[in-house]
Formats: structure tokens, C-alpha cells, sequence
């Protein structure tokens, strides 16, 4: 008997060692895979046992983190958050994540290798940083004033610092209060779906994900297009250029809103905006001259981040003369976020160099110690300093004598374009109201602060939507506030 | 060789009892129980449990009379078996107060505690009222028909989550086919080491089996024909699969003949084959066990043994830490079958590693003492209540961690279940009998070692 208990413990001691390979299997060998599950709510868990990291606007965190005591622990909170969601995003347990709370979660999160006190810490310990600061580009004051002159009004503004590239202001109206969708549960998906079933699209980030046909603020890139192409040498020369303009290769017209275009010079077809003189312009410039001039200023760029990603502003690069010339009053296929006009402006204000726009200006340990700094960095040189130089003088002509007064401050030079797009099937969908400048203060060496403004006014009628009039006022607070310290 | 050694008989051969080795051992199962509590009080609440010193006292205690009861009445037990018992049962109301701790609503820690304080009981009165397991080989042909009786009786009662296997009175529910596996184990031992003979060396000899003849095949019939009725009446696939592997153990220990392991493992596997295809309760565990994750990729989210299987790869090799885990997340059973991803979770590989070695360690401390007797009744209930718990961590454990299809079991000592445990802790008192049996001093056995003088004579 004794040979066959020895069998038997043998056979028991066979079942042990499967039982210990299989747990050696899970444990360690499948752990991986099954760890990153999608189905296992571990790392949901994880992620939210901690309080998020802020982020921060002008030192002040405009974000916090409160403790649900549910399974998972902390859920976000704004403060202010419909001023500032176009900037912040949502972090929100149920939908996920957009924007910097998006583009920086993984510091927000505390997931971040760079938080660490060593490399590989995180992965030896298992553990995982209290969350760390965004600290954020924009100014306080910009965005209240921008978010106030819109007033709820469907629009966005772009503010950036020409000589850095640092955007100061980034508004989108009508907006959300993000912290509605931060946590789960019946009034979340309420609010997702309430919010995502207006027609106001207040989760819609217009001032970087919309675009709109920039009509004639877009003049000053095919000025700055035929100047640098020598196309005008003068911009106070006469301009030899019929009105009404014949769309070449048909027998449309092109008609001008304004007065006295007939043979205009540059400058004053900036002035009183000829649609004439600079769809001739754009012709005589060419399709490959104004194409590459364009995606100097960042049209067509598919790639920008600021982290997040910027939609494309459009300008088509294959067209007939006649597609050409609508496109250069910015019309036809020509389409720019209102961020890509800021950046138009900053280019005309920082004498031709146009540097990458970014929001983020570095990320910071929980206890503040900068884990990654971003720096200012050159776009592109988007036209001669000679042509900025001769633009700049343009666009204040338009503030102080043209269709731009409206954004004069008293003792500032100020520059600006108007704009008034109409779009749609014949014209008929509802017209916007652009307005794009810059500011800089006496005695300052360099440019304070870039604008771009744009409102799509529903409700107003067709005269009443002129850049000059809805938008140039809201442009000249945001420039005031950027002046004002 | 001279006369010296047989001049100079030797001092009393004192054989050592080892009790002290046990109470050493014993203190530290409650120690590392009481700290596995206090780190469960410290990793959720940030503060140890105000009744830590409590708990400590009342499983000190309790382990202390165990102790005592076997110091007076079994003195030459195995001086690992109880200690074993303890630490697992510790180790067990640990995991069930940390669960605790995430339902607030349903605690069953408590009640544990209770079940054990019964099972401690009992292991006392089995101690000391059991003076010789041979006594038990009398009441072979009760044991066997309170056991069908114990068994049938929850066919008449409503299933509970599939399985007819409780009786519910008030609010008071047992399962009667714990309390039946000892019975089959002592009828079993009875019955092979009466028969052993007859079975192993009579019948036919069919191409190179030996196969019993037809009288004696009764009994395995019946016993097949019992664990398949269980399996289609209270559709408990676990408690089948037990009582089977323990009858071809203890068959093939008592008579040798891999004939019968051979028979009995095609009855098995056509019995497992036509129930897991037909029973829709059974088929649907081998569907998952086939398949962990097929819920999820249906969109219905993972199911428990995906969960279960998520929750032993979180642990990795060091465990998240008592407390630290999210093996709540199981849902319903995680006290009990599936009280091992906690284990896993929060102990790490290591720990589990550490859990499936104090079994292995009981089990053997179990055969060791099947070794050791003499009476074949008595080696063959050592080995019977040995394999019991080694076959029910095999199912249990390869269940919840989806080596085999998952069957409804107690990991014992670890789970929460009341039968289980009072039923365990009477196993273990049992192998204390029959260690202390296998490890006493035979009469006579003072001759051993000496050679005899008459026979240097005859030289």
C-alpha cells in the first residue's frame, strides 16, 4: 500500500505544480495583457484615486479636484468653467478627456515618467505622482475681456503675443461649464447629451477647431503675398485694376462694397477694403506664388498643436484664375480659424516673423518644480520685414482712417483689418464679422499683443455684421487689457 | 561486535512529542494574522482596527485551547497540522474583513468568526471524546447513509444561484455536503480496507486491465451513479468532481490496480462530457472557462472569471498590499469561491505561492501519516481526509484562476461558508487523531536496533 500512496501524493504533487505554473502564468506572464484590458477597471480606478493636477491661468488654478468617496475617487471641477473650457477642456470620467486636460494628461494624471524623482520609478514601485500643474500662456484679463465682449453671442477671439507666440486669450462663445460632465452617472450623460444636441454647439472650440471664410481680413495676406512677389513695389501707386473687376476667364463681375477702388493703391484698397484691386492682386501674384505665401502664415497646415491640434485653415491649391481671385478676398474655398488670423496679424506685427503659437507654458510638479519648459520657437517667416513694415503702416491707416476706428486706443498704435464674410449657397447663410489687429504701445520695441476676432451674429441683419462694427470693439478691449498689464 | 550495546540496555526512548514546536508555531500563525489585520485597518482606514487586540485575544485563545486539547489528549500529533489550520483560518477571516470593509452592508466577517469558534469546538470534542479513529471503522454503513441522506436532502430545497446544494431554516443555511465528505471518506476507508483483497486480486483480465468481477462492482457503480445524480439534481459540479477523485484515490491506494483509475476516469470523463453539454448551468461554466473574455467582447463587460482573472494579474509578483486591491470588483461570490483573486491580488504571486504551500504542506502532513500506520483503515482515512482538501484547492483554486472550468467550492479555511469550515476544522482533528496514532510509541517496539544476542551465538 505504501507504493501506491506514494503514487497518489505523487499525482496531488503533479495538481500543485499545475496550480502554481497557471498562477505563474496569470501573475506575471498574462499580467500585462490583462492588466491593460480595456474591460478591467483598474486603471480607470487608479487614474482617479488621486486628485487631478490644476491648471493654472495667470498663477491661479482655474481647476480642482473634489473627493466623491465613490470607486472612483476624485472628480474634476472648474472654476469659471465656461470662461475658460475653450482652453481647459473637460476631464471627465464618463467621456474622457479633450484639450490640455487631453493634450497634458498624462502630467495632470501623475502618470508622467518626468514626474518622477528617478527615471523608472513609476514602473519599479507601481506607484504613480500626485498629479502636476499645467501652468497655462493666457492672461486673466484678455480672456474676461474677450469673453465679456462677446456676451454670449456665437463668436471666438485669438489673442497671441506676436514676439513670442504665447496665445494670451482663447475664447469660444457660447460656452460650457466642463465640471457638468466631469464625473458619471444619469446627470452626466444628461448634460453630454443636452449639451451635444444644441444648435449652439457651445462645446464647439471656435476659436481653434471652427473655420470661417475670413473674407477681406484675409487681404492682408495677399498684400503681404504680392509685395513679397514684387507684384507691387508701391503700395501707394495706382494699381491699374477696372471696377467692377471681371472674374477672368468668365464674364462674372466682382463688385466693391466701398467707394473709390477704381485703380486704388494697395494701401488704400487695404483702407476702405477693394475687393477689386486684391482679387487682381492674387491673380497677378499667381496660384503657386499665393500658395506658398499662404502656408507661410500657416494655411493649410494640418499638423499645428498648441498641444491640442488646430484645425486646417484652407486655401485651396489647385484653382482657375477665377477660383484664385475669390479665394484672394478670402472667399471661395478659403477658410481660417480665428486662431490663424491672430497669427496673420502677429506676423504683420512682429515685422515678418510669425512664431508658433502655444498655450502651454510649462507643466510643474505638484510642488512646483518645472518638469518641462516650453520655449518660444519661429513658425515660419511669413513675409519681408521690408513688406511687414509697409503693412503695418497699412493696417493703422485702416484703424486710424479707415473701416477700422472702432478699435482706436488713444496713444497706442494699433492696427487692423475688418472683415465680413458671407457664405452659403448664394450668399445666403448668415454673414460673420471679422476683425483682426495688433497693438503696440509707445515707446515698447515690440508688439504687445495680436487679435482676432470673429462673431457670427444670428440674429443681427446683414448691415449691422461689419467687422467694423460687432467685432473691431471686442478686439480693442482684449488689446486694452493686454496693454493694461 | 561485543556484548556492550546488549549488557547496557539504553535510557527510556523518549520519542518527541513536539508540543512545544506547536505552540511556538502557533503564536505566530495568530501574530501574522493579527498584523495581516491590523495592515488590512492601516491600508484602508489609515489607522489600525480598534479591535485588533481583541481579534488577536479571541483567535489566541482559541488556538490556545485547540492546543491544550491536543497537548492532553493527542500528544504525539503532527505538530504542523494545527498551526496550518489556524494561520489559514486567520489568514481567511483577514481576507473576509477586508472585503467587509467594501460592503458595508453585508458583513461577513462576524459570522465567520463564529463558524470558526464552532469548528474549533468541534476539533476539541473530536480530540478529546475520539480516542481511537478505529472506533469510526464500526459505523461505516451509517456514515455512508447519513451522507445520502445529508446529500439529498437539499434536492427538496430551492436552488441558491444555480445550485441545490443548501438548506435554508430561518435565517440559518448550511450546506449538508460539507458535513458529507467526511462521512464518504470514513465509509470508503471502512469499505476498501475490508474489501481491498477481494477487489485488487479478483475478476477478468481484459487486454492488460484487470477488471473487478461483477460482484464487486456494485459499489463503484453506486458511487458513480451518486456523483452523477448529484451533479444533475443539485447541479454542483465541484462536489461530483470531489467525491469521484476521492473514490478513485482512495480505491487505487487501497487495491494498486490501475484498472479501476483507468475505468473510473472514462465513467468520469463520459459522465463530464454529457453534463457539460446538456446541463445548461454546467455547460455555460464551460463556456466561460473556454472563453473568459467572450462577455466582453459581446459588450456585456467581463464576467467573474475574467474579473477574477484581472484581479490575480493585478497582484503581480508582490501583491498590491493587503487592502490595496480591487478584487470587490468580482462582485458577487468574491467571499467566498472566489476568495483566492484576493489572495492573489493583494499578496502577489508570492503570497499565493505561500497559501498553495501551507495546503500542500497539510496534505502531506496528512499522507505523511497515512504513511506511518499500521491498520489500513487507518491509512486509508489519512489519505481519504488528506485528498479531500487537496482535491478541493485543486478544483476551487484551478477554477477561479481558469485552469479548469470554475465549479462552486470552498477554498478551505479561506472561504466564507460556515459548513466548510466546521467541516475542515473537523478534518484536521481527525488527521490530529490519526497522526497521533501513526507517531505514538509502539508497545514492543523497544527491541528495535538491537541485535539479538542469540543470534551472534549461533555464529
Amino acid at each position: 500500500m505504501i507504493r501506491y500512496i506514494r503514487r497518489a501524493a505523487a499525482l496531488l504533487l503533479v495538481l500543485l505544480v499545475a496550480l502554481l505554473l497557471n498562477a505563474a502564468r496569470i501573475q506575471v506572464l498574462d499580467a500585462d495583457s490583462l492588466d491593460n484590458n480595456p474591460a478591467n477597471r483598474r486603471l480607470t480606478i487608479a487614474r482617479y484615486d488621486q486628485p487631478r493636477g490644476n491648471i493654472l491661468v495667470g498663477g491661479r488654478s482655474v481647476t480642482g479636484s473634489k473627493n466623491t468617496g465613490e470607486q472612483l475617487k476624485y472628480e474634476r471641477t472648474y472654476r469659471n468653467g465656461p470662461l475658460y473650457a475653450p482652453v481647459t477642456g473637460y476631464a471627465s470620467q464618463t467621456y474622457g478627456t479633450t484639450l490640455i486636460e487631453n493634450a497634458e494628461d498624462s502630467v495632470l494624471s501623475g502618470t508622467d515618467s518626468m514626474l518622477a524623482p528617478f527615471p523608472l520609478w513609476n514602473e519599479i514601485t507601481r506607484s504613480q505622482q500626485p498629479g502636476g500643474n499645467v501652468v497655462t500662456t493666457v492672461k486673466d484679463s484678455m480672456q474676461r475681456a474677450a469673453y465679456e465682449g462677446l456676451g454670449g453671442r456665437r463668436g471666438a477671439v485669438a489673442a497671441v503675443e506676436p514676439s513670442t507666440g504665447k496665445i494670451l486669450a482663447l475664447v469660444s462663445t457660447p460656452s460650457y461649464d466642463p465640471g457638468r460632465l466631469s464625473g458619471t452617472g444619469p446627470s452626466v450623460t444628461d448634460a453630454w447629451e443636452r449639451l451635444n444636441a444644441s444648435k449652439s454647439l457651445p462645446m464647439l472650440n471656435r476659436a481653434i477647431r471652427q473655420t470661417y471664410p475670413p473674407g477681406s481680413t484675409f487681404k492682408v495676406v495677399t498684400a503681404a503675398a504680392a509685395l513679397d512677389a514684387e507684384v507691387v513695389t508701391d503700395p501707394d501707386a495706382d494699381t491699374d485694376t477696372p471696377s467692377p473687376y471681371v472674374l477672368p476667364g468668365t464674364s462674372t463681375t466682382l463688385p466693391n462694397e466701398a467707394r473709390g477702388c477704381e485703380e486704388a493703391s494697395l494701401a488704400e484698397a487695404i483702407r476702405v477694403s477693394c475687393n477689386t484691386v486684391m482679387a487682381d492682386l492674387g491673380v497677378r501674384v499667381g496660384l503657386k506664388g499665393m500658395v506658398d505665401a499662404v502656408q507661410k502664415f500657416g494655411f493649410n497646415d494640418t499638423g499645428l498643436r498648441i498641444p491640442s491640434g488646430v484645425a486646417k485653415s484652407n486655401f485651396d491649391t489647385e484653382m482657375t484664375d477665377d477660383q484664385l481671385a475669390l479665394s484672394s478676398i478670402g472667399q471661395f474655398d478659403t477658410t481660417a480659424t480665428p486662431l490663424q488670423m491672430a497669427m496673420v496679424a502677429s506676423a504683420v506685427a512682429n515685422g515678418g516673423d510669425l512664431m508658433r503659437p502655444y498655450l502651454v507654458d510649462r507643466t510643474t510638479t505638484r510642488g512646483g518644480t518645472t518638469v518641462h519648459q516650453k520655449g518660444s520657437r519661429t513658425y515660419h517667416r511669413a513675409m519681408n520685414p521690408r513688406t511687414a513694415m509697409q503693412l503695418r503702416d497699412m493696417m493703422v491707416d485702416v484703424v486710424e482712417n479707415g473701416t477700422g476706428s472702432n478699435a482706436a486706443i488713444d496713444g497706442v498704435t494699433v492696427g487692423g483689418k475688418t472683415g465680413t464674410a458671407q457664405h452659403g449657397i448664394d450668399n445666403s447663410g448668415r454673414p460673420y464679422a471679422w476683425f483682426i489687429s495688433w497693438a503696440q504701445a509707445p515707446g515698447s520695441a515690440q508688439p504687445a499683443v495680436a487679435v482676432a476676432v470673429v462673431v457670427e451674429d444670428a440674429a443681427a441683419n446683414r448691415a449691422d455684421i461689419s467687422g467694423g462694427g460687432s467685432a473691431a470693439p471686442i478686439a480693442r478691449s482684449v488689446m486694452a487689457a493686454a496693454l493694461g498689464g | 561486535m561485543t556484548a556492550t550495546t546488549a549488557d547496557a540496555p539504553p535510557p527510556d526512548l523518549r520519542l518527541p512529542k513536539r508540543r512545544g514546536v506547536e505552540l511556538l508555531l502557533l503564536i505566530g500563525a495568530v501574530l501574522i494574522s493579527v498584523y495581516g489585520y491590523a495592515a488590512v485597518g492601516l491600508a484602508k482606514n489609515g489607522a489600525v482596527p480598534p479591535d485588533v487586540a481583541g481579534y488577536g485575544a479571541g483567535l489566541g485563545l482559541l488556538a490556545l485551547l485547540a492546543h491544550l486539547a491536543v497537548r492532553f489528549r493527542a500528544p504525539y500529533a503532527d505538530p504542523l497540522l494545527l498551526p496550518i489550520a489556524v494561520l489559514l483560518n486567520g489568514l481567511g477571516l483577514v481576507l473576509i474583513y477586508r472585503l467587509d470593509l467594501e460592503t458595508p452592508k453585508d458583513q461577513a466577517a462576524p459570522t465567520q468568526l463564529i463558524w470558526s469558534t464552532l469548528g474549533v469546538a468541534l476539533f476539541i470534542a473530536v480530540v478529546v471524546l475520539l480516542r481511537d479513529h478505529r472506533v469510526l471503522q464500526r459505523y461505516a454503513y451509517l456514515s455512508v447513509a447519513t451522507a445520502l441522506v445529508l446529500m439529498i436532502v437539499p434536492i427538496f430545497f430551492p436552488a441558491v444561484n444555480g445550485a441545490k446544494i443548501w438548506i435554508r431554516v430561518g435565517g440559518f443555511s448550511f450546506q449538508p455536503g460539507e458535513f458529507a465528505k467526511i462521512l464518504l471518506a470514513v465509509f470508503f476507508a471502512a469499505y476498501l480496507a475490508a474489501n481491498r483483497n477481494a477487489l485488487a486480486y479478483t475478476g477478468r483480465r481484459i487486454w492488460r486491465l484487470q477488471l473487478p468481477t461483477g460482484r464487486v462492482l456494485g459499489p463503484i457503480v453506486a458511487i458513480w451513479l451518486l456523483s452523477v445524480g448529484v451533479l444533475v439534481l443539485e447541479r454542483d459540479l465541484g462536489t461530483s468532481l470531489l467525491f469521484f477523485g476521492l473514490f478513485v484515490i482512495m480505491l487505487y491506494v487501497a487495491t494498486g490496480r490501475t484498472g479501476w483509475i483507468a475505468v473510473g476516469l472514462l465513467l468520469a470523463a463520459v459522465g463530464a462530457f454529457v453534463v457539460g453539454s446538456f446541463e445548461p448551468h454546467v455547460h455555460s461554466r464551460v463556456q466561460d472557462w473556454l472563453d473568459p473574455f467572450a462577455s466582453i467582447d459581446a459588450g456585456q463587460g467581463p464576467g467573474q472569471l475574467a474579473q477574477s482573472l484581472f484581479a490575480f494579474a493585478a497582484g503581480g509578483m508582490l501583491g498590491a498590499g493587503l487592502g490595496l486591491g480591487h478584487s470587490i470588483l468580482i462582485g458577487f461570490a468574491a467571499k467566498s469561491d472566489f476568495i483566492l483573486a484576493t489572495a492573489g491580488e493583494e499578496l502577489g504571486l508570492t503570497g499565493l505561492t505561500a497559501v498553495f504551500l501551507l495546503y500542500a504542506l497539510l496534505v502531506a502532513r496528512g499522507y505523511r501519516a497515512g504513511l506511518a500506520l499500521r491498520d489500513p483503515f487507518g491509512r486509508l482515512l489519512a489519505i481519504g481526509l488528506a485528498s479531500i482538501l487537496a482535491l478541493q484547492v485543486f478544483v476551487i483554486a484551478g477554477g477561479v484562476m481558469g485552469l479548469i472550468p470554475l465549479t462552486g467550492m470552498a477554498m478551505p479555511f479561506l472561504a466564507q461558508g460556515g459548513s466548510s469550515v466546521v467541516t475542515n476544522w473537523i478534518i484536521v482533528a481527525l488527521l490530529i487523531r490519526v497522526s497521533d496514532q501513526a507517531r505514538r510509541p509502539q508497545p514492543g517496539q523497544v527491541e528495535t536496533g538491537i541485535i539479538a544476542p542469540i543470534a551472534r551465538d549461533e555464529r
